[in-house]
């Protein structure tokens, strides 16, 4: 019989989500990036902005573990 | 474990605290008490990582005139967050001291204070709770939904994802190094000395454990940036009159 925890496996679930939307957000920067180079100090700060979101994601699942569901 | 007992108990982790402290306070006093119009090599080094924390996170982020007003904090914690996070591939050393939650979250807590003050200060009380929760052009009906989300996201998601992402990227990495070299020990000293040639893989967990150091190198150093970077948006954004 497996015995072990399941909170890593939800971790990991909750974290292809952010990934995907992660490498997203900097693959666009880069795209909007390479066609308008003077724009690249102010969409960074957006794609900075949009990875903070979406990285928290993953962080809530990682809080998740910890609330005591009764 | 110095001073067992007493409130003043110190731990591994609270001593390479310390050192890292004074290590950055001595290379910053040095550094600084002998400056020189012609910069020496130690001197151009220096000069280079503070005008990027200057001028490539600040005053990029900021603006040149709140940029000044803000820049003894952002350079502050972005000092403490690299001396901190680097004493994880150190040598003798070998833990993160950021990757206790306490360091995080009392950073965490500076910058959320900081961005908090910045609004007040700039609105007053009631516009910038007004600017932070009410987004412009949101249909009445659903405004109630719409400020509590922003509320929730602005006041307690950005505090404990900041602590989250730091502490958590310096545990992952310090496992990971602990994983490699703890094989590698197993696979030489133990598999190995039995004479079975399978203790030979030691030599890629080897291998693996120096090029994630490698790595770790260059995550300290992205962690400490991504950490004032998004303080200095956090206070951009409070000081922003609409958005």
């Amino acid at each position: 019989m497996l015995v072990g925890h399941l909170a890593p496996l939800a971790f990991g679930l909750a974290v292809i989500g952010s990934a995907i939307g992660v490498g997203l957000v900097v693959g666009k920067t880069i795209e909007s990036v390479a066609r308008q180079p003077e724009l690249a100090g102010r969409l960074q700060t957006l794609m900075w902005i949009g990875i903070a979101l979406t990285e928290a994601l993953c962080f809530i699942a990682i809080g998740v573990a910890f609330i005591p569901f009764p | 474990m110095l001073f067992v007992g007493t409130p003043f108990e110190l731990n591994r982790v609270l001593l390479i605290r310390l050192l890292a402290v004074a290590v950055i306070i001595a290379i910053l006093w040095i550094g600084s008490s002998r400056l020189k119009v012609i910069p020496t090599r130690a001197q151009a080094a220096w000069e280079f990582v503070f005008d990027f924390v200057r001028r490539g996170v600040v005053i990029e982020t900021l603006g040149e005139k709140d940029g000044r007003r803000f820049m003894p904090i952002l350079v502050t914690i972005f000092f403490a967050t690299l001396a901190m996070n680097l004493t994880g591939i150190i040598p003798g050393l070998q833990i993160a001291s950021t990757g206790l939650i306490g360091q995080a979250i009392i950073m965490a807590i500076v910058a959320y204070v900081t961005f908090i003050y910045a609004g007040i200060r700039k609105h007053g009380v009631g516009r910038f709770f007004k600017n932070s929760l009410i987004l412009p052009g949101v249909p009445a009906p659903i405004m109630p939904v719409i400020a509590v989300l922003e509320g929730l996201s602005t006041f307690i998601i950005r505090p404990v994802t900041l602590t989250l992402r730091l502490t958590m990227n310096m545990v992952a990495g310090h496992m990971l190094l602990v994983l490699c070299f703890l094989a590698t020990d197993f696979f030489f000293f133990t598999v190995l000395a039995d004479g079975n040639l399978l203790g030979l893989l030691g030599a890629g967990t080897l291998a693996f454990g120096i090029a994630f150091t490698v790595l770790e190198l260059f995550v300290a150093a992205l962690q400490a940036y991504i950490f004032t970077i998004l303080t200095a948006i956090y206070i951009q954004m409070a000081l922003a009159d609409e958005h």
